[in-house]
């Protein structure tokens, strides 16, 4: 349980380091239970070793409002596979045990479900820094905010394109850790290019706040993430890596394919402000 | 008690968007400044005498308003020998009280300047009203349906598509109305700078439940008066189906401050609750977070969708509007539920005794309706909403009463 205290590293560790290594954070999510929970484990161990400095635990959740087919189809093959929010805690762990930041990312019923409190609690204990929420906004999270800062864990809420100077205002005032922006109107999936309107957004987030940006949505390649890399704090890969993962073949040849694709972004996040 | 309840107005909600402790908005941030433009919208057009006297026109020249009402005693027979009177949403054009919402839902569209109406629909009707209104305005429509509703209600894809629509079969999930709606909310946060999301029931986030209730309350409002017409006072309940609940809330809303008027929803029951093949949310369910509302819901422990089950489409939803839920657990009304069976027993009756043939939907409030006569006696007075016509639903009728010939299913 040592690396549960406070001693443990946290996403203002992540970004300081980053900072001094003058370089963007490499975010990369994969939803537990995909292809199996043991499996997705060792996936999110493969992201860590490849160079990510902070993984998004995803809790599978059967309806998805904002995720691309890719993932809908990830979190149907987990719970169709059995994997529980319990199984959530388990892998937080191994991410802390592997040595990047874990942070869960989940739809909100799946934590009123269980209790904002208790999953609160049972985050932190896991060595969870925090939590992403894609349809929780500030001002529906009393309890969140509220449990968020008895546990000592970090609120990644979302801003878009679409977000008003006044909700940019509200979101950023209750957030911590980082701000997650979405660089696109649209769900999640892998995009050939990554909208302009991610750094016009970047730049009215850091109007309104001193937080990290992380860009998240449609980021798949190195270019790209050495592209968002130039001006943001983090980058933010999801479906590319969930599409890898779910590839034909072998599992082991898949969590290599894994570990490459993780590479060449982490190299991608150190290129950017060349 | 009609000068008392007249001089009352409804309760103020504690807060915007706020039925006690359910309703709320549980959205992606992309969509939160369309929801607070469309609040703004609504708002306007409530106290717009252009907008009240547009939406007044069409429903009186287009959609057929004001509906009648129907004393039905032959029906009434198998009630206990209480009265019954139906209020006719099956007539309004397009064949239910769907029109009502999207009529209005349509105008505000426009005057948001948006050019795009998209919904979700399970049994079709919200569809083709959609659809309809589209056509009648001018705004391109997308309707998602689930792959599984497309294939029981085919006919209705047929009329949306006739009538212009795009109509996508959602295959992700249980394809059925959970996952359209969730498909059309995909396509919201894509492109919600041209496109309005006409949601067709009062679910959904904020300001959607109390919007649609208050396009649908026009159905109370009508049949309030006409029931102290025809019968010199106010009935002793009120019964609608609800799957989201939005005919419900619309013919409830009105006798809300009539405390002696209970109003009764009747969900689906389906194969009983006991199967654990059902709709009955308030039976069965628990509060939680679905499409944007905190209401009842069909859950697991983990807080995952269970998949709800009907005979009728129209009410095959796992939760249900917030406002149901604030009226059930304040006691201000009352839910029960009625099995497929029995659904099937009403209908049938109301056909053979009447002459008029129900949605399969409505006719869980018939089957309310029995019960309730029986527990009233000869003094009783009930109205129910009729909130749609049964044409749709001859294939599934047919198919329960063995009416198909073998060959043509």
């Amino acid at each position: 349980m040592s690396a549960v205290t406070t001693t443990a590293p946290g996403l203002a560790d992540v970004f300081a380091r980053c900072r001094a290594e003058g370089r963007a954070a490499l975010v990369g999510y994969l939803p537990v239970g995909f292809p199996t929970v043991e499996a997705s484990v060792a996936a999110m161990r493969v992201l860590v070793e490849g160079g990510c400095d902070v993984v998004e635990v995803g809790i599978p959740y059967s309806d998805p409002v904002i995720d691309g087919p890719v993932n809908q189809d990830a979190m149907v093959t987990a719970l169709a596979g059995g994997a529980r929010v319990d199984d959530v805690f388990a892998a937080v762990r191994a991410v802390r045990d592997a040595g990047a930041v874990p942070v869960a990312m989940t739809y909100w019923n799946p934590v009123l479900r269980r209790g904002v409190e208790r999953f609160a609690a049972d985050l932190a204990a896991a060595g969870g820094s925090g939590l992403i929420t894609p349809d929780l906004v500030p001002d529906e999270a009393e309890d969140w905010l509220a449990a968020s800062a008895r546990h000592g864990l970090d609120r990644i809420f979302l801003v878009a394109p679409s977000s008003t100077p006044d909700r940019l205002e509200v979101v950023t005032t209750a957030s911590s850790g980082f701000v997650y922006a979405a660089s696109t109107m649209g769900v999640t999936g892998a995009r050939t290019s990554v909208d302009s309107q991610a750094r016009g957004l970047v730049e009215k987030v850091r109007a309104v706040c001193d937080l990290p940006v992380g860009i998240g949505l449609g980021v798949s390649t190195r270019e790209q993430a050495a592209e968002i890399a130039a001006y943001a704090d983090a980058v933010i890969v999801g479906s590319a890596l969930v599409r890898t993962l779910g590839g034909e073949g072998e599992l082991a040849d898949r969590l290599e394919a894994l570990r490459s694709l993780t590479e060449q972004l982490a190299a991608g996040v150190r290129e950017g402000r060349a | 008690m009609d000068e008392a309840a007249e001089g009352m107005t409804p309760v103020p909600l504690e807060r915007p968007g706020r039925f006690g402790r359910f309703g709320g908005r549980y959205v992606p941030e992309a969509l939160v400044p369309a929801l607070e433009q469309l609040d703004e919208a609504r708002q306007k057009a409530a106290v717009d005498p252009e907008f009240g006297d547009e939406l007044a026109r069409l429903h009186a020249t287009y959609t057929g308003r004001p509906s009648i009402v129907t004393e039905v005693p032959r029906f009434a027979a198998h009630c206990g020998g209480a009265r019954v009177v139906l209020k006719r949403e099956d007539l309004n054009h397009t064949g239910s009280h769907k029109i009502n919402n999207v009529l209005a839902q349509a105008l505000i569209t426009k005057r948001m300047g948006k050019t795009r109406i998209i919904a979700e629909t399970g049994a079709g009707q919200h569809g083709v009203a959609t659809a309809t209104a589209a056509a009648l305005m001018g705004l391109d429509c997308t309707v998602y349906m689930g792959k599984v509703d497309t294939e029981r209600q085919a006919l209705n894809v047929a009329r949306m598509r006739i009538l212009g629509a795009e109509v996508v079969a959602v295959e992700h999930g249980s394809a059925t109305l959970k996952d359209a709606i969730n498909e059309a909310l995909r396509d919201w946060v894509t492109n919600v700078g041209t496109t309005h999301y006409c949601i067709g029931t009062v679910t959904g986030p904020h300001p959607f439940p109390e919007m649609v209730r208050d396009f649908h309350a026009v159905i109370g409002e009508e049949a309030r008066e006409q029931v102290l017409e025809l019968t010199g006072r106010l009935p002793d309940a009120v019964l609608a189906c609800v799957g989201g609940g939005s005919n419900a809330m619309g013919i409830f809303h009105r006798f809300v401050p009539d405390e002696g008027v209970r109003l009764v929803g009747v969900e689906a029951g389906g194969e009983g609750v006991e199967s654990g093949r059902h709709a009955a949310r308030f039976a069965s369910a628990s509060p939680g977070v679905l499409h944007g509302a905190m209401s009842y819901l069909m859950q697991d422990a983990d807080g995952q969708t269970l998949e709800s089950h009907s005979i009728s489409a129209g009410l095959d939803y796992p939760s249900v509007g917030p406002e149901h839920a604030h009226l059930r657990d304040s006691g201000r009304a009352e839910y029960r539920y009625a099995t497929d069976d029995q659904v099937m027993e009403a209908f049938s009756l109301l056909c053979r005794t009447e002459g008029i043939i129900p949605a399969l939907e409505s006719a869980h409030a018939l089957a309310g309706a029995m019960e309730i006569g029986r527990e009233l006696g000869p003094d009783g007075l009930v109205l129910v909403n009729l909130s749609g016509r049964g044409d749709k639903d001859m294939h599934t009728a047919a198919a329960w009463f063995g009416l198909v010939d073998e060959g043509t299913q």
